[in-house]
């Protein structure tokens, strides 16, 4: 625990001096994505990770933190400070709300659910002219002339640098969030309702209400991930938020780094975030799809090569060195089918 | 005249479409008593202890703890209020190691992290489970996954423990560890409810036996008058061979 | 309303078929091919340049369509998914998802996103009146030769050793393979079947529905979807649930108007999952 809690401050640390010497906006654009993106994959860990309630619906949490920062402020002026904190309750809300009927869905069939309840949400708001349906939100700019005071209040600026700085802050306040959890009372509960339900409930634990807890967190972080994001993008659609392909780039780069580990979603955004960017620059222009068509291949081609993710290479390591915990995996693979 | 039981369990009826698990099954538990619950396979006593413990709903009847009626809680209440129970079937937590199994009972009673540590270690140390306080679930033995099945309903320090076939695939060795932690426990006031086939395991440590064939509860009694019961002979042996041995 | 009933369970039979090819995979395997209907898009793909370049109508396509895609699936077991199966439990399904991903942007790189339609068909355009009813002889082609293959695929599944082989091994994957069931190979089979399903509806469809690169992404969807509320590996669940969300879209579409058509799709998704939380026929 305290290692992991050294190796944390470790990482943020060197995220916080890189842009000392990255001059580079690609390269910057690509941390300030990639840190969203961690933080999206450490609020799904929670749920997924530690809770074994397999979510393909997040992007629903993403875009509803997005659409109400950005909202608020384009109707109402209203700073996204304050509609980041207000979308994080309304999706903690709504994760409430949709979930408890859910819960007790077993594997595939919540996993469907909650696909469906994002595609749900991705309808209305397809349709809701509120918030300017298909044609999507794109949040007024600031003048040039706006003051520092003013760019912290409407969270908007010019620079890639301050970015990376609020992207880099979130990420380490859920992190030291998740590190908490998971090895507090509510981390270990999580982890036993995953591994079983019955053995979970006989020894105290309520189900449904740790469920719950789980996706308030989940919901809540994945909220403020998308006010972020849409103050730094400045233009959002129900088709990018609330598709599946960003509920599925969570659940991949999470699952590839190392599912149920802290480290695990900032590992996996650390190689897809840049990757995808990289093609998507040196190929995406002509519209082709040859980009998401190279991003697709080397999908296949990490989960083939490494099904354990990412972070089990280290472990295999590690475990072939200390020999501590039995190291038989041979029984495991076993009875494990 | 005993003192007011514990656990009165009263005439439980559990149902599956028209198939009766258990009719009309009454029997207490006394404080810091060994109650053992046996029966031939299919006699419904695993039924019964889903629903003593919530799992399932029973049909109708009642149970009382400590004069309350805890009949429709769910498990978990159920638990929280002194009573845990372990599976049949294991349900090791697998990606956790023993010591994290063990924790996550102990949690039960305590937010801290320290605390529950502190009362894991003691539980990994009479059940004999501290040298693979490491090992993760999924790498245990089948002994060891028993053993830390009754460790981690032991973490949650419930008044009355419910095991559930926890010598079932144990050597002889093991059985004996086993009998030998339960008669500690019972040192310690607690009382137990054990579902158990091994005879020569069960009769010596308990202070009541119950019975069960076809859902229906067909004796009641101390361990020697129970062995020498008609019909749970009958029960066991089938009526036939039971009417050669009488004649004999 | 009589005509808009007619079109929902014409489109349903194809629902159905598409949705079948996927349970079984999924209920053999637990694994959700998320690049299902990107195998369908190939099909329909394969069947619009058989027409364009050569010729060769639609329905002649058919078989080639199932063997070209039963080939596909039973590659895509071999390269790919027998190397994720027993890794964590997501990888295979993430594997099928880049997969997925791959086919559409392959299909754009290669054809372009223009949307494609084979409009001089032996079928296409010609139509049926029943009363005031007006069917259309491709959808009713399709839904037929749906039936007829998932008549077929029943029959193979309950009357042949391979058909029993593949149930025995989605009831329990260790045991079949203590009985001396090959797993190995079902699970290849069961792969081709899936392709081969979709390579049908592919054929089928091309006829009279627009052919595009992203196109696969709602049929995934949409067959997730059903196979769930179907129940995962019935294949009378597949068969009703297509039913029911053909149904849907269409009876909602012409009430509500047709954005909404699919989230009515998921929203009955999650009410029968409420009452029946293993799905219409699950177990």
């Amino acid at each position: 625990m305290v290692k992991n809690k050294k190796a944390i401050i470790i990482l943020i640390a060197i995220m916080a001096i890189l842009p000392i010497f990255i001059k580079s906006k690609v390269v910057l654009n690509a941390i300030v994505l990639l840190l969203i993106f961690a933080t999206l994959g450490e609020a799904w860990n929670i749920i997924t990770g530690f809770a074994g309630q397999t979510s393909f619906g997040h992007a629903a949490y993403f875009g509803i933190g997005a659409y109400t920062s950005a909202v608020l402020y384009f109707h109402y002026e209203i700073s996204p400070l304050i509609g980041m904190v207000l979308g994080a309750i309304i999706a903690a809300i709504i994760g409430v709300v949709t979930s408890y009927p859910t819960f007790r869905l077993k594997g595939h069939y919540f996993a469907i659910a909650t696909l469906a309840i994002a595609e749900v949400i991705k309808q209305l708001f397809i349709s809701w002219r509120y918030v300017e349906g298909a044609t999507g939100i794109s949040i007024p700019i600031l003048p040039r002339s706006a003051t520092f005071m003013e760019r912290i209040i409407y969270l908007q600026f010019n620079e890639k640098v301050p970015w990376v700085y609020i992207s880099l802050f979130l990420f380490a306040v859920v992190v030291f969030i998740c590190d908490y959890l998971e090895n507090s009372k509510m981390g270990y509960y999580l982890k036993a309702i995953r591994e079983s339900h019955e053995a979970a409930e006989s020894i105290g634990i309520n189900t449904t209400n740790y469920k719950l807890y789980a996706m308030i967190v989940s919901s809540a972080i994945s909220a403020l991930a998308g006010s972020i994001y849409a103050q730094y993008i400045l233009y959002i659609d129900p088709f990018m938020m609330f598709s599946l392909e960003v509920s599925m780039k969570i659940v991949l780069l999470t699952v590839l780094g190392g599912i149920g580990n802290i480290f695990g979603p900032i590992i996996g955004a650390a190689i897809f975030i840049p990757l995808s960017e990289f093609t998507r620059m040196k190929l995406g222009g002509s519209g082709t799809g040859i980009d998401l068509m190279i991003y697709g291949a080397l999908i296949v081609l990490i989960s083939v090569f490494q099904p354990k993710g990412i972070i089990g290479i280290v472990e295999s390591i590690r475990n072939r060195s200390t020999k501590k915990k039995g190291g038989e995996g041979e029984v495991e693979a076993l009875t494990r089918n | 005249m005993k003192l007011k039981p514990l656990l009165e369990i009263k005439n439980i009826t559990m149902k599956f479409g028209s198939l009766i698990a258990n009719e009309d099954v009454s029997f207490n538990i006394h404080e810091n008593e060994i109650v053992s619950l046996i029966g031939p396979n299919g006699a419904g006593k695993t039924t019964l202890f889903n629903c003593i413990t919530g799992f399932y709903k029973p049909f109708s009847g009642k149970t009382i703890y400590l004069g309350k009626d805890i009949t429709n809680l769910p498990p978990h209440r159920i638990c929280k209020l002194g009573i845990t129970r372990t599976f049949q079937i294991v349900k090791t937590l697998n990606e956790m190691t023993v010591k994290e199994n063990v924790m996550t009972g102990a949690f039960l009673t305590t937010r801290n992290r320290k605390e529950a540590e502190e009362s894991a270690e003691e539980i990994l140390n009479i059940t004999g489970l501290y040298k693979k306080k490491d090992v993760l679930g999924a790498n245990l033995t089948i002994a060891d996954r028993k053993r830390v099945e009754i460790a981690r309903a032991l973490a949650t320090k419930p008044r009355i423990l419910m095991l559930d076939e926890c010598m079932a695939g144990l050597n002889q060795t093991e059985i004996k560890e086993v009998m030998n932690l339960i008669l500690q426990l019972k040192d310690q006031g607690l009382s137990l409810l054990i579902v158990e086939h091994i005879m020569e395991a069960i009769m010596p440590i308990s202070d009541n036996v119950v019975v069960l064939n076809a859902g229906r509860k067909i004796a009641e009694g101390k361990p020697e008058d129970v062995v020498n019961n008609e019909e749970v002979i009958k029960a066991y042996l089938g009526v036939k061979y039971h009417a050669k041995s009488k004649k004999s | 309303m009589g005509q808009i009933i007619v079109n929902g369970i014409l489109m349903g039979f194809i629902y159905s078929l598409v949705a079948i090819g996927l349970t079984l995979t999924w209920g053999t395997m637990g694994i959700p091919n998320f690049a299902h209907g990107d195998f369908l898009m190939l099909s329909m793909y394969l069947a619009f340049w058989a027409f364009e370049l050569i010729g060769i109508d639609p329905l002649l396509m058919l078989p080639i369509c199932i063997l070209a895609i039963f080939i596909l699936g039973v590659l895509t077991y071999k390269g790919i998914i027998s190397r994720v199966i027993d890794g964590a439990s997501l990888t295979a399904l993430l594997a099928t998802f880049g997969l997925g991903m791959f086919l559409k942007n392959l299909a754009q790189f290669l054809w372009t996103p223009n949307y494609r339609y084979i409009n001089d068909a032996l079928v296409s355009g010609k139509i049926i009146k029943l009363g005031n009813i007006v069917l259309g002889v491709p959808q009713i082609v399709a839904a037929v030769g749906s039936i007829l293959l998932v008549v077929v695929i029943v029959y193979f599944m309950e009357n042949t050793r391979t058909g029993k082989a593949i149930q025995a091994t989605a009831l329990n994957r260790n045991t079949a393979l203590l009985m001396g069931i090959n797993t190995s190979k079902i699970f290849a089979i069961t792969f081709g079947i899936t392709g081969a399903c979709v390579g049908a509806a592919g054929a089928l469809m091309s006829s009279f529905f627009p052919i595009y690169p992203t196109l696969g992404s709602l049929f995934s969807t949409l067959s997730l979807v059903i196979v769930a509320l179907g129940g995962l590996g019935s294949i009378k669940g597949a068969l009703y649930g297509g039913l029911i969300i053909g149904l849907t879209e269409a009876i909602g579409g012409y009430f509500l108007g047709t954005q909404f058509k699919y989230l009515l799709v998921f929203l009955i998704y999650l009410i029968v999952i409420q009452v029946r939380p293993k799905g219409l026929f699950g177990w």
